[in-house]
């Protein structure tokens, strides 16, 4: 009796042991991320909410000075706003342009079949090419007097503009420079295009079902979730425009293209104002975040996930 | 009227060959199986004639149509996929109505339809559900729903119940049954399940590579097989086959030796044989009626090596003395064991005989099979419209 009482006490504390270890071991597989994700993401970002609540020189003392940094941005400093227009006024013009025209080429190329293979690295290739190689291609595309755009108008007769040196057409050369780089976007949506089943257009097309309605209500819906996640990852890519801004144009000309991101870098490494730029930095991470939430909510209401159902699935069991 | 008349139908995908030269003619009402193993050419088939395919060459009537360049919507087909191809994103209820409304259709005879069709189905209290709230064979009922509620003239299923557990599978396959009565609609079915096949349909079209193997009642498939192929995919355990060769023939049959046989055998035949002295042929015949029997009445040896013991009857796995394998059916409490040495005697009234080539030499059958193949054939649905057809 005593025995069999000692054989399931260990009997327990092994199943036990067993199952802390089968609980903890994914964790370990995924330890060395998490560790990266530690040090790399989520401790410069609470050091970076530290330092928007202090004076923080490069060099010299640092003090404490609460809110001051944030009010100071917002009421204080024109330029804040400036950018913050500057870096919205893009977004609202790359964002749907890069999706919109993704998702033709990717309807080009999912229903092309003749080198698909070629054109398909041939839309995606900008995309590998470094910000540095691309502003230096764009450089000389926009170029006023030897440049590749100015060249080919003139061919049409027209006498091209100094497509940097103008105020309002910066940050249009600027738009579609980011532009070039939707193969990324371009090749989630193709991947999408083709898991959805050929099966579903068969059966609509017996059923006489229209393309243009085969598009509206079957394409679309179940391309949802990626046309959601390819928005979310625009909006966050034309808050962060920096590279582009910063090489062709420096910002100008008279301040046109000084996107927001640019202001929080000149901020920290032109003005050494630490602090100033983490509060900067702050601003924006919030500005993406509440947009991101506001996309997926108002998405929720009409985009189908294909794991939605599962709670319901369960209780149908039950 | 929506009778399906196939003239030399082929198709190839690049350089593969898939239908080779197809004609079919389906009567109005009927039940019809595509059979065939997988790759065989089935699916393509069904697709040609849902219009989903374009065709290398060949015509497609159904009725008085000549549908081969219609366009699938005009078609008057409903199709019913292996995968059911629901709408994920929309609920039942959007599922079976979808197509009738982006053509036009009034909003009152929309909702009759529907409910009809979900009345019929037993789904009505899923109208509101998505597809993935739903098991297996609610999604499959729901799949024909949409079929019935376009009221084609010709309903189109391939492999509609393949993806149903066992159990479901026999309930489905009954119920399709009784849709096709209640509906008097032709159908058209592909699978690779025999089973189905002989169960469900007026008619089986069996298909080998892509061309008609056979086309007949599923009686006239079993016991008057047209060529081995046939012979060997219809009917379970599969019909053993034994080489010989012809030693003598005469007006009314041919006696056979050598090959496999240790005894002679004579076989009648209907007509005088085209085959010559000499020639190579193959004997089918059924497992369940090999008999195991004494060595001077036996036409074969072999050795047993397995028996399974299903119960009511046994199944002996023989490997022959001559090469080759045999299965014989025997009752379920024959003594038989493994390893032992066994003797099979030939009944000669039971054996298939094809030529070299693997055509069926056409052989008597008994009154009684005659008479229950002339039935099955005079039977079907529409009894009446398939007489005034053969008329
Ligand atoms: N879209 C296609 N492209 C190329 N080959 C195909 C296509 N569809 C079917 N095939 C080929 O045609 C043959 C017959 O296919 P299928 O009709 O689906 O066979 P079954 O339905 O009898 O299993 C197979 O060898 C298959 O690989
Ligand atoms: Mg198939």
């Amino acid at each position: 009796m005593d025995m069999a009482y000692a054989g399931t006490q260990t009997g327990a504390a092994r199943r036990k042991r067993a199952s802390v270890r089968r609980h903890i071991a994914p964790y370990l597989f995924i330890s060395p991320w998490i560790l990266g994700f530690l040090f790399f993401t989520l401790g410069p970002l609470l050091f970076s909410l530290t330092m928007s609540f202090f004076d923080w020189p490069v060099v010299g003392e640092r003090t404490f000075v609460g809110l001051d940094n944030y009010r100071s941005m917002f009421t204080e400093d024109p330029q804040f706003w400036e950018s913050l227009w500057i870096t919205v006024k893009f977004a609202a013009i790359y964002v749907p342009f890069n999706i919109v025209m993704s998702f033709f080429l990717a309807l080009m190329l999912h229903h092309v079949t003749f080198a698909s293979g070629f054109f398909r690295t041939a839309f995606y290739l900008p995309s590998v090419i470094s910000g540095v190689a691309l502003v230096t291609i764009w450089s000389w595309i926009y170029s006023r007097e030897y440049g590749l755009l100015n060249f080919m108008l003139s061919l049409v007769g027209i006498d091209g503009p100094n497509w940097l040196g103008d105020p309002n057409l910066a940050i249009v050369a600027i738009i579609i420079a980011s532009l070039w780089g939707l193969g990324g976007t371009m090749l989630i949506l193709l991947t999408g295009l083709k898991a959805i089943p050929k099966e579903l257009y068969e059966a609509a097309t017996i059923s006489g079902v229209p393309g243009w309605a085969q598009m509206l209500f079957i394409t679309l819906p179940m391309l949802g979730p990626m046309l959601i996640f390819t928005f979310i990852t625009s909006i966050i890519s034309a808050f962060q425009q920096l590279t582009i801004a910063l090489l062709l144009t420096k910002g100008g000309p008279l301040g046109s293209t000084y996107f927001f991101a640019m202001y929080v870098y000149d901020n920290a490494f032109k003005y050494f104002d630490m602090g100033y730029a983490a509060a900067g930095s702050w601003v924006m991470f919030v500005i993406v975040l509440a947009l991101s939430l506001v996309v997926m909510r108002w998405s929720a209401a009409w985009v189908y996930y294909e794991g939605e159902i599962r709670q319901a699935d369960g209780e149908r069991n039950a | 009227m929506a009778a399906i008349r196939i003239e030399n139908l082929c198709k190839g995908f690049g350089s593969l060959e898939v239908l080779k030269g197809i004609d079919l003619d389906i009567a109005d009402g009927e039940f019809v199986c595509f059979l065939g193993p997988s790759g065989c050419g089935k699916s393509t088939l069904l697709r040609s004639i849902a219009g989903l395919e374009n065709l290398d060459g060949g015509s497609i009537r159904l009725g008085e149509r000549d549908i081969t360049d219609l366009p699938s919507a005009k078609r008057d087909i409903a199709m019913v996929f292996q995968n059911y191809a629901l709408y994920p994103h929309m609920n039942v209820r959007k599922n079976l109505s979808f197509g009738l409304a982006l053509n036009g259709m009034k909003r009152d005879e929309i909702d009759r339809r529907v409910t009809n069709a979900a009345e019929v189905l037993r789904i009505t209290e899923l109208l509101n559900r998505k597809p993935r709230q739903l098991s297996g064979g609610q999604r499959q009922r729901v799949a024909i729903g949409r079929a019935i509620v376009r009221e084609p003239k010709l309903f189109l299923l391939d492999e509609p119940l393949s993806n149903l557990d066992a159990g479901l599978r026999v309930t489905m396959r009954v119920e399709l049954a009784a849709l096709h009565e209640r509906l008097a609609v032709t159908m058209i079915y592909v699978t690779h399940d025999q089973v189905e096949a002989m169960t469900l349909s007026d008619r089986v079209v069996v298909l080998d590579k892509g061309k008609v193997s056979q086309f007949g009642t599923p009686l006239e498939l079993f016991y008057r097989p047209a060529n081995l192929f046939v012979a060997g995919f219809i009917g379970s355990p599969r019909m053993n086959f034994v080489n010989a060769n012809v030693a003598d023939e005469c007006e009314t049959g041919l006696r056979l030796a050598g090959g496999g046989l240790a005894r002679e055998l004579s076989l009648d035949t209907l007509s005088p044989a085209p085959i010559g002295r000499d020639c190579p042929v193959t004997l089918g015949i059924r497992p369940n009626k090999l008999e195991l029997t004494s060595p001077d009445e036996a036409h074969l040896a072999g050795n047993v090596r397995l028996v399974e013991r299903l119960g009511t009857e046994s199944h002996v796995h023989i490997s022959l003395e001559g090469g080759g394998d045999l299965t014989a059916v025997v009752r379920g409490t024959h003594p038989v064991s493994t390893r032992e040495r066994v003797h099979i005697r030939i009944p000669s009234e039971h054996c298939h005989l094809f030529d070299a080539d693997g055509k069926a030499i056409e052989r008597p059958l008994d009154a009684e099979t005659r008479a229950l193949i002339n039935q099955e054939e005079g039977r079907g649905p529409r009894g009446p419209v398939l007489e005034e057809r053969h008329a």
